[in-house]
């Protein structure tokens, strides 16, 4: 709590401060898409044949497929062939020690303040940096190898264990499943790869940094999380981009696989640059992001905040097919300016007894859209299903709209299902009773907002509770006029 | 230290003080009383620099300025605290973290260095002895879910922490029991060091009782219409209202 002032004061009138471009040579495929750049792809990555095979029948669906309109957001429509679809940085990825790190890389880290020594010998997190498309570093992967626990780059997944990634790659998202996990599916260029064995607790915090780099390069990651029997594991994902001037596109794929009495825990805190203050620039994020609780017993909780993004179309969502288990969806959604977000989850119940609990926040300011889209379905053999969604909707400002799409699919009588729903304000009261304590508008606003979204707050671990803190607060300035 | 002159004020075009008169000296205690809707939250609110509240004609200086030129934290900082008639409720925010905000605010338009959690625990600490405040109010959201009572202790605990040079406290006294309202006067009364001002808004005599002011004033139709000795109080509590204001009533119509 100590924290909140410090954060305040460093925030105040910052611009959006991770906006540098880092001079890191890249390795580029030539623009556009065809199975001529999904086979050069796959050739980089030096791929065996059965990935190669999938990535080009993800293509040719994707050819069939139609960009999908019926979210609540607008923007240009995107080039595809105007894309690049895969740059790495030139420094060899298989280092032995962070000496090794490519100068540029390792200062950019260090703008991003997360220099790896800090973070290896303070906290207690294990780093999977990607720079663009290759993975750079991983850490701690030793003392995690020694639990069975593996912790890597899809690439190298895919090279050390293929039969694990052959068999979960695809199981909860297939390659069908919409417009951009297809593309994802055919094109998706590195990510992170995590599996914990039978019985463990992963005793740290994995954690990953995602940046977008090269201009024009389009970011596809894929993330396969498994936990496997009685296993626990708590994930981190945080990003921060640089201003560009052009749209980029990010559209990545995340797949949970939780079995019995397993838990996953996925955090993010996500910054794409949103745009200036009249929606220039800024980051189209198109997410498909799901889990599955397989076995009896498990558990999938997504804990997400948003800030960043000209346009956020992202859906975390948790399929509980497992008698007994349990789907968690949190979520602070921030839109300023220009920012559009149409976000929400999707609980999927199937088993006996499965319960799922929805709380969104979503705050709206400038001239920016935020909706809540949000899905609950209970099959008819989900006996005793039970849902609770809490959706709240915050405005700074009247010029900026804040919309609930909640849709309920309910099919059997046992279950029930509960969902609350408010609106509001940040008062002129509150605001003058801070002020007449002597807190200045602004930092009232962080304050009160803040607050507001504590519930969600309190379900991110520590470190990336502050920083989520941060980021509201620098992505409110200026939303109250 | 306040030297408030034909202060007009309105609110939705509508004028609530018409030409008030307003002296506090460092060290002096004020109480003003007066009907319903006469403008004593207005004055209040028109000195903490509320928005809505438009200042038509007038001065109000503050230690030798211009009052009505400060935005209102930085009223706030420069030592005028309002204890609210109705506190705010802040949902999410604890009080400990909203006070320490606050604090070190104040501090840094003072230039001193912000107090860390250690030594801000250990001034809050002190502070609660002083109105009795139970522990586990400060981990509680701003004033949300206290009792009418709590919110009003919870007012003069932050002032205690704000440590202003002039305190404007609002029906402080409403809704306090009857130990309650013995802590929250004891509570101002340790505050009372010769040099900090007071302007206590009460309907109630019997607070007087315990906060003993230097004067009382009556605010009716938006004007200080009579001042006295701290027994005037007591002739109000006694007599009304009425006498004042078919005075005031009768002069206005000759
Ligand atoms: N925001 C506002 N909008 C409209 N009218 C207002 C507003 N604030 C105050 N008034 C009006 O101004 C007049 C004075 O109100 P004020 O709150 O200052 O009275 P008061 O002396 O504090 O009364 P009380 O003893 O009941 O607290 C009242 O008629 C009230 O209705
Ligand atoms: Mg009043």
């Amino acid at each position: 709590m100590s924290e909140d002032l410090k954060i305040l004061d460093e925030v105040t009138n910052s611009e959006y401060k991770w906006g540098f471009v880092s001079n890191i040579e890249s390795d580029n495929a030539p623009k556009g898409l065809s199975e001529d750049i999904v086979r050069f792809i796959s050739a980089k990555k030096n791929e065996p044949e059965w990935l190669l095979e999938y990535r080009l029948k993800a293509y040719r669906h994707w050819l069939t497929l139609t960009e999908p309109t019926w979210p609540n957001v607008t923007y240009p429509k995107i080039d595809f062939q105007d894309i690049i679809y895969y740059s790495a940085p030139k420094a060899k990825p298989t280092l032995n020690s962070l000496d090794e790190l490519d100068p540029e890389i390792k200062s950019t880290f260090d703008k991003l303040g997360i220099s790896l020594e800090e973070q290896k010998r303070l906290a207690n997190v294990a780093v999977d940096a990607v720079i663009d498309s290759v993975s750079v570093k991983t850490t701690f992967r030793e003392s995690l190898g020694e639990l069975g626990i593996i912790f890597s780059s899809f690439s190298e997944a895919v090279q050390e264990h293929p039969e694990l990634v052959k068999k979960y790659l695809g199981s909860v998202v297939p390659y069908t499943d919409n417009f951009y996990a297809s593309l994802n599916a055919a094109v998706f260029s590195d990510g992170s790869f995590c599996y914990i064995p039978k019985g463990v607790r992963c005793p740290m915090e994995l954690s990953t940094y995602f940046r977008i780099n090269s201009a024009g390069t389009g970011q596809f990651e894929r993330t396969l999380i498994v936990a496997d029997e009685g296993a626990y594991v708590s994930y981190l994902e945080g990003c921060t981009a640089p201003m560009r001037d052009e749209n980029q596109l990010h559209a990545a794929v995340v797949e949970i696989v939780s079995h019995e009495e397993a838990t996953v825990k996925y955090s993010t805190v996500q910054n794409w640059y949103p745009g200036d203050k009249d929606g220039k620039g800024g980051i189209f994020n198109f997410v498909t992001k799901r889990g599955i609780c397989l076995g009896n017993k498990s558990k999938i909780s997504w804990t997400q905040v948003e800030t960043g993004s000209a346009v956020t179309w992202k859906y975390p969502s948790v399929i509980l097919k497992g008698d007994n288990s349990v789907g968690e969806f949190y979520s602070v959604a921030v839109t300023n300016n220009m920012q559009q977000a149409d976000t929400g989850t999707k609980m999927i119940h199937l088993g006996k007894n499965t319960s799922s609990t929805i709380i969104s926040k979503g705050i709206s300011g400038g001239r920016s859209q935020n909706s809540y889209r949000g899905l609950v379905k209970i099959a008819k053999g989900a006996v005793n299903a039970r849902n609770f969604s809490q959706c709240d909707s915050l405005l700074l400002g009247d010029q900026c709209g804040a919309h609930t799409f909640p849709y309920l699919e309910v099919n059997n009588k046992s279950s029930k299902v509960e969902h609350e729903a408010t609106t509001s304000k940040v008062g002129e009261d509150q605001i003058f009773y801070c002020n007449q304590r002597g807190i200045s508008t602004e930092d009232a606003v962080g304050l009160i907002v803040n607050g507001y979204c504590k519930e969600v707050f309190n379900q991110l671990p520590m470190e990336f509770a502050v920083e989520a803190q941060k980021l509201l607060a620098i992505s409110l300035e200026g939303s109250v006029g | 230290m306040l030297s408030i002159k034909d202060l007009v004020a309105s609110v939705e075009e509508k004028q609530i003080l018409k030409g008030l008169n307003f002296e506090v000296k460092p060290g002096e205690v004020h109480a003003i009383m007066g009907p319903n809707g006469s403008g004593k939250s207005t004055l209040a609110s028109v000195l903490a620099g509320r928005e809505e509240y438009e200042v038509n004609s007038g001065s109000v200086t503050f230690n030798g300025e211009d009052l009505l030129e400060m935005s209102p934290e930085d009223r706030a900082r420069a030592g005028i605290f309002l204890a609210f008639q109705y506190p705010v409720e802040i949902p999410g925010v604890s009080n400990a973290n909203f006070l320490k905000t606050a604090v070190n605010e104040v501090r840094k338009s003072k230039g001193l260095e912000p107090l860390d959690s250690k030594q801000f625990l250990k001034v809050m600490q002190e502070k609660m002895k002083l109105v009795e405040m139970d522990k586990t109010m400060t981990q509680r959201s701003v004033n949300e879910g206290f009792s009418g009572g709590e919110k009003k202790r919870n007012e003069i605990f932050q002032m205690a922490m704000l440590e202003p040079s002039l305190a404007i406290l609002d029906e402080t006294d409403s809704g306090l029991d009857i130990d309650a309202l013995r802590i929250v006067s004891n509570g101002v009364n340790a505050l009372r060091d010769g040099k900090r001002s007071f302007i206590v808004i009460t309907h109630y005599q019997r607070l007087l009782d315990y906060i003993v002011p230097d004067h009382v004033h009556v605010l009716y139709k938006g004007r200080i219409v009579k001042s006295g000795p701290k027994e005037l109080a007591l002739e109000l509590e006694e007599k009304g209202y009425d006498w004042i204001k078919e005075e005031v009533d009768s002069s206005v119509n000759a």
